[in-house]
């Protein structure tokens, strides 16, 4: 099944691979977005993730105690955006955006001395099961954080639309004024959904760091935080969504990676500019529809809650 | 108990004052992070607030000072603008790249002409190209309603990728032994953007900046843009019912500060860098973001919070040769500094009362 020099199974085996990071980070912002928070610090929350899960995987030689340390490194991060736009009502556009100035510096002052280093490999789930032609790699070969991504957006699914849980995220989404007079605390809502959205953007950009790069350099999420943003819009707020673009993102950077390697054409610049191009396209198809998308948002997204009374 | 209750008119004093508190804390944290790391904390607030004023070279650094106080001023004007509106462009980084690379592109096709004309058509290049990239979003959002922060930052991406393809490809020095990078612009005269007096650090893009940020100020408070920017920021309902058109102003904001960025890549490129390479700029479009909002939207807030981050740039630099204090840890100083701002913030706006709160 080769395409052009590009084999099938391949392909779709390591676009699986390279949806985890944004697959997480985007699942983690949906719900943040659904209790009517935007947090644009997520690409700050998976540089942090990534240097934290680094540092812990090398310094305990154990990938998942690599994958926690990542996860409590965003969570980290995100207690300052909580402890900002809920404690101090500050605006949350511009404290997304501190957020991930900070991220990327905080991430760098931590991660001197951590350049050039070979993190403790993640295996594969299944072992020798991955060897089954097609199936395989596609099916079993993977290592499990796969595995997790996938049941992490089923799970989130199953919140958001089944449990009581999931009912009260989406009131204090909709009309944070209404969730209170009927007695939750929103406040304290919204920041455990933002401490899950750190948790899960950390656990990402750990993936980038042990996984998918297998290093530590500055930057190295290189946009996929914002990537994973845009991927929420996409995905109208809906979680299986998320998974689909997340896949179809992950398959445009993998194509245009086995393109280049391949000796296309095109120049290697034009290629590599394309998960962002093609964001912008995707953001373009879903926000024109006659605001189809904007009446999926959630109501109070963007706006600071304070009870007055 | 501590409770928040709502000022009927925001505080004055806390307007102006959040700034300078915002500073101070961000100097006791910062102290308290650099002596985690190792560092004297007094030497090195001494080292990145006294020394580039007043130290021993300050005669070199306070030049230095202007060098990078320029582009973050004339980006974070544009910025402010937007800001005001509810429009948030925050792509000037990509801007600033095209801006650069556009200008350059046109000063170069014409080397090794001399001729007096050469400079300015290249500075209404470089305005043209930050404009154009950042009519991309604005045109996106006011056609297809496209979120504007997403794009524009996205495009900071792709223009980061011209510019790799501009220094090793389509601008590339043909005498440069093929190492990356365009001509320099220092051997190019009718192109080169030097320092006026010598010495000083001013160049045309230090002009430019002072020239524009009272220029915005004119705007802002005298002239019915200016107004119809600060109403949609503060009451967009009221500003439709008083016939502000929305989308125009989106298309004006973004592309005053699309053009902005555009212009001071070009000063930077053609004077300080010298050159298109790969790494030529260093972030100034992320970093005035931060001088927009601690300069409080203001024209001349932001000239004076330009000069302080241009400070944080120098002693910092300062700091990481003499004091071995990582350059990254500038970057979180910096973040640092716009976090305790946005939270001090909150004082403008309510004021803190002690006492039980009944419950109705």
């Amino acid at each position: 099944m080769d395409l052009g020099g590009i084999n099938l199974v391949t392909l779709v085996a390591s676009l699986m691979v390279a949806a985890v990071p944004i697959m997480l980070a985007a699942i983690g912002e949906l719900v943040v977005e659904k209790s009517g928070v935007l947090n644009l610090g997520v690409e700050g929350m998976m540089v942090m993730g990534a240097i934290c899960g680094f540092i812990a995987a090398v310094n305990t030689g154990s990938p998942v105690l690599g994958f926690v340390g990542g996860a409590l490194g965003g969570a980290a991060l995100a207690t300052i955006f909580a402890l900002l736009t809920l404690g101090f009502l500050a605006n949350q556009v511009a404290t997304g955006l501190a957020l991930t100035l900070f991220g990327l510096g905080l991430s760098s002052l931590l991660g001197q001395g951590y350049n050039g280093i070979k993190p403790p490999p993640t295996t594969a789930l299944f072992g020798p099961l991955g060897e089954i032609p097609v199936i395989g790699p596609i099916l079993l070969g993977h290592d499990w954080m796969v595995y997790v991504s996938i049941l992490v957006v089923a799970l989130v699914w199953w919140v958001l639309k089944f449990t009581r849980t999931g009912l009260i995220i989406r009131a204090v989404g909709e009309s944070h004024d209404a969730a209170h007079a009927l007695g939750y605390k929103v406040a304290r809502i919204r920041f455990l959904c933002i401490l899950f959205g750190g948790a899960m953007a950390g656990l990402g950009g750990a993936y980038v760091s042990l996984v998918r790069v297998p290093q530590w350099v500055d930057g190295i999420t290189a946009g996929a935080g914002w990537i994973a943003l845009a991927i929420v819009v996409f995905a109208s707020w809906k979680p299986w969504r998320v998974l689909l673009g997340a896949y179809l993102f992950g398959g445009i950077s993998v194509l245009q990676l086995r393109l280049q390697a391949a000796g296309s054409a095109i120049p290697v610049e034009y290629l590599s500019m394309a998960p962002y191009l093609i964001t912008i396209l995707v953001l373009v198809i879903m926000s024109s529809g006659r605001g189809r998308s904007a009446l999926n948002a959630p109501a109070a997204l963007g706006q600071n809650f304070h009870a007055s009374r | 108990m501590l409770r928040l209750e709502k000022r009927p008119i925001p505080s004055r004093f806390w307007l102006y004052g959040t700034p300078v508190v915002a500073v101070i804390l961000t100097m006791i944290f910062g102290g308290l992070l650099f002596a985690l790391m190792g560092v004297n904390p007094f030497a090195v607030i001494k080292t990145i607030f006294w020394d580039p004023l007043f130290g021993e070279f300050a005669f070199y650094l306070r030049g230095q000072l202007l060098v990078k106080a320029g582009p973050l001023i004339l980006i974070a004007i544009g910025l402010s603008l937007g800001f005001r509106a509810g429009i948030w462009n925050i792509g000037a980084e990509g801007q600033y790249i095209m801006g650069a690379i556009v200008g350059a592109a046109v000063g170069l096709a014409v080397f090794p002409t001399e001729n007096r004309l050469i400079y300015p058509v290249m500075v209404l290049a470089g305005a043209l190209g930050g404009w154009a990239w950042a009519m991309i979003p604005a045109i996106l959002k006011t056609r297809f309603n496209t979120n504007e922060i997403l794009v524009s930052l996205m495009l900071v991406y792709v223009a980061q990728t011209i510019l790799a393809k501009a220094s090793t490809g389509f601008l590339k020095n043909p005498e440069g032994m093929g190492f990356p990078g365009s001509r320099n612009f220092s051997s190019f005269p009718a192109a080169a953007n030097p320092e006026l007096i010598a010495g000083s650090g001013l160049h045309w893009g230090g002009v430019a900046a002072f020239v524009v940020a009272v220029a915005a100020w004119v705007l802002l408070s005298r002239h019915i843009i200016g107004f119809q920017i600060r109403l949609s920021g503060q009451a967009p309902r009221a500003a439709r019912f008083a016939g502000v058109a929305p989308q125009r102003l989106v298309v004006l904001c973004m592309g005053l500060s699309g053009a902005l960025a555009g212009l001071a890549g070009l000063f930077e490129v053609t004077g300080p860098a010298g050159q298109i390479s790969i790494d030529f700029n260093v972030g100034y479009g992320f970093t005035a973001i931060i001088v927009a909002f601690l300069g409080r939207l203001n024209p001349l807030g932001i000239v004076l919070a330009g000069i302080l981050m241009a400070l944080t740039y120098v002693g910092g630099e300062m700091a990481s040769t003499n004091l071995g204090l990582p350059s990254a840890a500038i970057q979180v100083f910096q973040g640092m500094l716009l976090f305790f701002l946005l939270a001090l913030d909150l004082f403008t706006n309510y004021r803190l009362r002690f006492g039980l709160r009944e419950i109705a």
